[in-house]
């Protein structure tokens, strides 16, 4: 807002109702702007609600007491609190096994993803090299096939060579999955780092590694950080590809699919809150990094 | 401490020839500046020296040592990059210390010689700072510290001012040329600015498309350009150039602008009979208000007053000539002028 147009809104709605009606004591531009600005704050908050008001049952139900969670309509501050549902659905059998497994298989993919991602876009983002805006389209054409599709042959593929039904293997084909969306995002970190920077290091004594090692990369971890993060949440809540890979080798997703037609409501609330818990932790992380980076490279 | 030599260096990107077959001999200690317009290869050239270029063809030797195709680390350089190349995440402390620690010089050593290098380009107490925390100016010092901390045989700055405001600028050119005149440092400087080519250089060599057009002292490349690009490219304003004649008839020659004879120093004997460019600065050019015998007739068109003199834009016949004269000349627009060319600073150029 201008000061000019804090000054007009300083009297308040006093002076304004003080003013004959006839008169309009504003420009019709200024009306269009508060107009324009109040529409915008309308949608933001619809589309939060939108968001929000799931998450916030989930988790409230998540941790009401079993038969609590049967009512309709919901009180909206619930009545007790109890983890009584959630441990419920952490005891069942499977579950603990699956849980650890998705992280395994995430943890999995952000490193894989990052050791193979992180150089392919150091390199997209440093060399001119033949074809590479063929490369940069053809990154994206794994994920122009749904996964539908690619699943049936890998998982052929993968019974064929041995590995089907393990948690490795999940871990691959979600390093696939992940793999564009690394190669990108870390390529426009690394172009966001100055090459002057990775200059200046080697006219002072660096190798080309040793320049990369002490200047881009510090500069360039928070961003990396906050690209990993994001493997892992899509490693996590991955569940096509994992329900076609495994059969007893089942993630937390693959394994709340294939029981959730079969359980009670509880179970289903616990099991969505634990899909959605770190998720949410993961995002606020990210956003923080990405901030941190933002604040340091701009100079 | 060392002199450097380009032997025939080239340097083609696709199919752009940035530099093409230069020679070059800087001695040791000299103060060089590569002057030219952007795009005519003199920071290129000087990346090749640095390393961070390799050349396609010709030798680049540092001293004794054929550099050509040493890595940046084992030149003996330092570089003052145009964006000040600072790291934003070490401290101004950690930015100087930087090349040091790379060589592994021991903790006190480098303590001693940051603490120097700082205190010369006057950032001694800023060395607990980050980049983000500093102006410009203070940024650009970090960048020169952490160089001349090196003491490098060869100092290499890209455009180290033009970032800076015009007043900073003009502080920290005579502050830079103190140092570097301090440090005795072999040092190339790139720049675009025909007037810190002319303050800061021991010679100046002016480049365009690629190559080395004239390199000599400030004073020659000012007063006696080799060509028209460089008598056009350096002075404010520009070297004029008139269309004149070389006659012969019969007798020695002589050269005629717009009809009028006139008095040249130059030698004119290997000229052959016809067109040729003669040009002159401003300030050689000494005009009246009253007809003067052997004078050349213009007609004043604009009058601007800059202070500490007029700079008078006139035509000679159909073509334009700047002429500078005192404060207090009577110039007026539309009034005849008579201009008197000092006969030892008119030049003679071929036409291209």
């Amino acid at each position: 807002m201008s000061a000019v147009e804090q000054a007009q809104a300083e009297p308040g709605p006093e002076a304004a109702l003080a003013r004959p009606a006839d008169r309009p004591d504003r420009s019709p531009a200024a009306r269009r702007r508060r107009r324009v600005r109040a529409l915008t704050y309308a949608v933001a908050v619809l589309l939060s609600l939108f968001v929000l008001v799931p998450i916030y049952f989930i988790t409230v139900t998540a941790f009401t007491p079993r038969e609590v969670s049967y009512d309709f309509p919901k009180p909206f501050i619930p009545g007790t609190v109890s983890a009584e549902t959630v441990r419920f659905f952490a005891d069942s059998t499977g579950v603990t096994a699956a849980l650890w497994r998705s992280v395994v298989v995430a943890a999995l993919t952000l490193v894989l993803s990052t050791l193979l991602g992180a150089p392919a876009g150091y390199a997209l983002a440093r060399f001119a090299f033949r074809g590479k805006s063929t490369y940069r389209l053809l990154i994206l054409s794994t994920r122009a096939f749904p996964i539908v599709i690619l699943s049936i042959p890998l998982a052929v593929t993968f019974i064929t060579w041995g590995i089907y039904d393990t948690t490795y293997s999940v871990a691959l084909m979600h390093t696939g999955l992940a793999l564009p969306f690394t190669i990108l995002i870390t390529s426009s970190i690394f172009v966001s780092v100055p090459r002057d920077l990775e200059e200046a290091a080697r006219t002072l004594g660096c190798t080309p590694l040793g320049a990369f090692v002490k200047v881009v990369l510090p500069l360039a971890l928070p961003g990396l950080a906050a690209a990993a993060i994001f493997t892992f949440v899509l490693s996590w809540n991955e569940v096509f590809a994992a329900v076609i890979l495994t059969l007893r080798q089942r993630t937390l997703p693959a394994l709340v699919l294939a029981a959730l037609n079969t359980s009670p409501l509880p179970f289903r609330f616990a099991a969505a809150w634990f899909m959605l818990a770190p998720s949410l932790v993961v995002i606020f992380v990210i956003r923080r990094y990405l901030l941190g980076l933002w604040g340091r490279v701009a100079r | 401490m060392a002199e450097i030599r380009l032997e025939g260096v080239s340097k083609v990107f696709d199919k752009t020839v940035a530099v093409d077959d230069v020679q070059l001999h800087v001695a040791d200690g000299e103060f060089m500046v590569l002057l030219g317009p952007s795009g005519c290869g003199k920071t290129t050239l000087l990346r090749l020296l640095a390393g961070l270029e390799y050349p396609n063809g010709g030798r680049v030797r540092i001293g004794d040592t054929d550099v050509t195709d040493l890595p940046p680390r084992k030149r003996d350089l330092a570089m003052v990059f145009q964006s000040y190349a600072v790291f934003p995440h070490l401290t101004v402390f950690d930015n100087i210390a930087f090349g040091l620690r790379m060589r592994k010089v021991d903790r006190a050593k480098v303590h001693e010689r940051v603490e120097r290098a700082a205190t010369l380009v006057e950032l001694g107490d800023l060395l607990g700072r980050y980049p983000a925390q500093l102006s410009g100016g203070q940024r650009q010092r970090v960048a020169v510290a952490r160089a001349i901390v090196m003491e490098p045989a060869v100092l290499l700055m890209d455009e180290p001012l033009s970032n800076l405001d015009a007043l900073l600028r003009l502080t920290f050119r005579a502050q830079l040329k103190q140092l570097v005149a301090e440090l005795k440092t072999t040092t190339i400087y790139v720049t675009h600015d025909q007037v810190e080519a002319l303050s800061l250089g021991n010679r100046i060599a002016v480049m365009n498309k690629g190559r080395i057009i004239q390199c000599d002292t400030p004073g020659t490349v000012y007063g006696e350009p080799a060509s028209r690009f460089v008598g056009a490219f350096i002075g404010n304003p520009p070297m004029n150039f008139l269309t004149g004649r070389v006659h012969r008839n019969g007798g020695p020659p002589s050269v005629t602008v717009a009809d009028h004879v006139l008095q040249v120093a130059a030698e004119l004997d290997g000229e052959p009979d016809g067109e040729v460019l003669v040009g002159i600065r401003a300030e050689n050019i000494r005009a009246e208000v009253e007809p003067f015998p052997d004078a050349l007739q213009a007609r004043t068109r604009v009058v601007e007053p800059l202070g500490s003199h007029l700079l008078i834009t006139a035509d000679v016949g159909e073509q334009p000539i700047k002429i500078t004269a005192p404060a207090d000349f009577p110039a007026h627009p539309n009034r005849e002028l008579w201009l008197r060319f000092d006969p030892a600073k008119v030049r003679m150029f071929r036409p291209s």
